[in-house]
């Protein structure tokens, strides 16, 4: 038996698969059930609404897409969309699905995922998102509910904001939803999903803020993205997200009792020895082999910016249920590519200090500007404000080919070196 | 003013990256006040009507310093260059800056401009992707009012809607002429090269309108007042250039290998709104409503009900294009992800076409005139058209 093999699977983890699996195959089964699927973002996604219709069922073309990576297969996606046409300097999610939709769309669980019956544009914190549907609408020749969400370039919503995302989701979401999925919209069914929402995001709260303790119980950038995993994606709103978190709450609480780290897939990790802040998304090629530079090295992540790009709960934000649009407008808001560079400043500055970090890494990804752009700035940023010396490395989304697993250690290696020298040159 | 010193003193606007001519309007007059924009589109006539001059910004080639330190190399060129014009104090003449959604990058540079420069005035301005009145209209209003309460707030003049009226006729007749120019080239190529054609477009992004509308003026008589030889050269459909603007080089490049630019994306503000705004009633309504129904589809604009490349192929259909150059900077998203779009529209109708990126410094243009020669060359020998 392999020593990955051996790792426990906690009950968090067989309930979230079996979601996932559960979900795949509801979507392989569409055009024998009836159900229309909607293709959406993760960013700004609008689960609640999407889910209020019994016929619906919502498809991420980014999870797609990155876990089609985790499994090795959106190198020839990649290149075969370029091949046809598309840009080497563009977003590789975008690629990596055109790629899979001229290959048979197989989706990461081997099984054909159909095609939409409604792309559902909710134009948050990325503009790239606008040309990817445009793109699957030449495609597919599938209609598009666009959603514009307002940037907070200002670091504020405002009542103006607000009220535009109210309308076009009265005016052009919603009709739309109904027309595809042959239902009558429900607001008071609405308000459920968003009760359930609420109870789920209360509890993924108190499991990131879980990494305030020593030793953190979690890894807040390479283990949350399985956490955040079903409230960003297909499941926020529904009954299985509220047990799901439910359950991960209970045993993340249980580590924080045994004084013990985070479960990495090789089990255990071993002793605490650095506190990192990380910005930027994951590699999702190597994922496991990227994760290892880190904990091999005993180092931790007690924060980072990735497990926010789908909500920002942690500084307050619920689903608030006597609200429904207006809550759902809020969230498009808040999602962490639609803030302004100086609130992604102060907000990474505060992880630092609140989680008591003693470094700050950038992932810098080649092909998503959201992100990317700006970033050295940020770094030179939060190292002014917190008083502790920032890290850069490069690699890409979904890409193998921008993965340079040697390069990126042994810059991790120097990195959480020069930590240790501050820790020695401080005391 | 003679047509060589016309396209000189552009020349000589367009050489000046520290707004020499921006600082002489503002010396003019103590208070005046100069606002910044990045391409593609903001709405100048109400910073006209603030009684401030609206100066565009479109990077440079200059050499890169500082502003290399705050971008990775997978980022585009002009806002590393917009940065050192910043932080070498060439832009200091400017009071404020405005940026207009386009793409993530610009998105950003907005908040880097707050972070960097926390004393200057910033803003970044979503344009509605919305085009219905009663949603994307009345969100663009509010943006527009807010905009300008800030430059009132700022020491503007008060904008009455006499004023913004006012502005927007100014404006209106600055399109009309830059249209009346973009038509003779079409018809006549030969006759305004797009080097020159393309400064003048330059020289407005400093100049105030009331001056560079009696530049179009002069230039347009003048142009017409002489003969320039016609050469067999192709008809080319130019787009992918609407904010990071190729080096004047890589345009010279394209006409001389064999090219007549028949129509183009360059400095698109310019021409971002197709015909005038109206000039009567409520003028800030007027500039939104001139907003949702008669924008330039680009790329930065979501197209909800036409199919993608239409514009470009009904262009193409106008100028009685031969073929289309896709010239979009390395980088650039909103024209890299646009182009398989465009090209299947294009290869669809049967034109021809090639593509080829760029940097705003690139400084070798050898490859590209083969490319473009040899392209021209093949219209020539095997068109349909």
């Amino acid at each position: 038996m392999s020593e990955q093999a051996q790792v426990r699977k906690e009950a968090s983890m067989v309930i979230q698969k079996e979601m996932i699996t559960a979900h795949y195959k509801a979507l392989e089964e569409a055009p024998q059930t009836g159900k229309k699927l909607v293709y959406t973002f993760v960013p700004g996604n609008l689960n609640e609404l999407i889910r209020c219709f019994d016929n619906l069922l919502p498809v991420h073309p980014e999870i797609n897409a990155l876990q089609n990576a985790m499994r090795k297969r959106t190198g020839k996606m990649v290149t075969d969309a370029e091949k046809l046409g598309h840009s080497e300097d563009v977003c590789t999610y975008v690629k990596a699905d055109i790629g899979m939709l001229r290959s048979g769309n197989i989706g990461p669980a081997g099984t054909r995922i159909p095609n939409p019956d409604l792309l559902l544009l909710s134009y948050t914190g990325c503009f790239t998102f606008m040309k990817w549907f445009e793109l699957l609408r030449e495609e597919y020749k599938a209609p598009v509910a666009m959603l514009h969400t307002p940037y907070q370039g200002d670091g504020m919503i405002s009542d103006s904001m607000r009220a535009y995302v109210v309308k076009q989701l009265q005016e052009e979401v919603i009709p739309k939803l109904e027309k595809v999925s042959g239902e009558k919209f429900d607001i008071d069914k609405l308000r459920e999903l968003l009760q359930r929402s609420r109870e789920a995001e209360d509890d993924l709260v108190a499991v990131l803020e879980s990494a305030k303790h020593r030793p953190s119980p979690i890894d807040s950038y390479f283990g949350a993205v399985y956490y955040v995993g079903p409230i960003f994606s297909a499941f926020r709103g529904t009954q299985g997200a509220v047990d799901y978190y439910r359950e991960l709450r209970k045993e993340v609480d249980q580590r924080v009792r045994e004084h013990k780290g985070p479960i990495t897939p090789d089990g255990d990790m071993g002793e605490e020895r650095y506190r990192l802040v990380v910005e930027g998304p994951p590699n999702w090629t190597s994922f496991r082999d990227f994760w290892k530079m880190f904990h091999e090295e005993g180092a931790v992540v007690v924060a980072s910016s990735y497990a926010k790009v789908g909500g920002l709960y942690d500084m307050g934000f619920r689903h608030d249920p006597e609200h429904p649009l207006e809550t759902l407008a809020d969230y498009c808001f808040g999602c962490y590519t639609n803030l302004n560079l100086p609130s992604r400043v102060a907000l990474l500055a505060r992880y630092v200090k609140e989680y008591e970090a003693d470094g700050f890494l950038i992932n810098s990804i080649k092909s998503c500007n959201s992100f990317s752009a700006g970033q050295l700035l940020i770094l030179r940023e939060v190292e002014k404000r917190t008083g502790i010396a920032g890290g850069f490395i490069e690699s890409d989304l979904v890409d193998p080919r921008y993965f340079s697993g040697a390069n990126i250690k042994n810059r991790l290696e120097s990195y959480l070196q020069m930590v240790d020298q501050k820790r020695k040159g401080a005391a | 003013m003679s047509l060589d010193a016309l396209v000189a003193r552009c020349q000589a606007l367009y050489d000046d990256v520290s707004l020499g001519a921006v600082r002489t309007w503002k010396d003019a007059q103590p208070g005046r006040k100069a606002i910044g924009f990045m391409p593609v589109y903001v709405p100048r006539e109400i910073i006209h009507a603030a009684g401030m001059l609206p100066v565009g910004l479109m990077g440079s080639d200059i050499e890169i310093i500082r502003g290399d330190a705050y971008y990775q190399s997978y980022i585009c060129h002009i806002p590393r260059s917009t940065i050192e014009l910043a932080v070498s104090g060439r832009l200091d003449a400017l009071d404020g800056m405005l940026f207009p959604s386009i793409c993530d990058v610009i998105r950003n540079l907005s908040g880097m401009w707050k972070l960097m420069f926390p004393d200057k005035y910033a803003k970044y301005l979503d344009l509605p992707q919305n085009f219905d009145s009663a949603v994307g209209g009345t969100f663009y209003a509010g943006e527009l009012r807010a905009l300008m309460d800030d430059l009132e707030a700022m020491g503007g003049v008060r904008i009455t809607n006499e004023r913004l009226l006012e502005s927007i006729r100014l404006y209106n007749h600055n399109r009309a002429l830059v249209q009346a120019l973009y038509d003779l080239r079409a018809e006549k190529p030969w006759q305004v090269p797009t080097v020159e054609l393309y400064l003048l477009l330059r020289a407005g992004n400093v100049l105030p309108v009331e001056e560079h509308n009696q530049m179009l003026e002069a230039y347009r008589d003048e142009v017409q007042r002489i003969e320039r030889p016609q050469l067999d050269n192709s008809r080319i459909v130019l787009t992918g250039s609407f904010c990071e603007q190729p080096p004047l080089g890589l345009i010279r490049t394209i006409e001389r290998s064999g090219c007549y630019i028949v129509e183009d994306d360059f400095v698109l503000g310019t021409r971002w709104i197709n015909g005038p705004v109206a000039e009567q009633g409520d003028g800030l309504q007027n500039l939104v409503e001139a907003f949702l129904t008669h924008s330039v589809e680009t790329a930065s604009v979501y197209i909800a009900d036409k199919p993608k490349g239409a514009a470009l192929v009904g262009k193409y259909r106008q100028r009685r294009g031969e073929g289309v150059i896709f010239c979009a900077a390395s980088f650039c998203d909103p024209a890299l992800l646009d182009q398989p779009m465009l090209a299947t529209a294009v290869e669809a109708e049967g034109i021809p076409f090639t593509e080829f990126k760029y940097s705003e410094n690139t400084g070798q243009f050898q490859v590209i005139k083969e490319q473009t020669g040899t392209f021209s060359d093949s219209i020539k020998l095997w068109g349909n058209t």
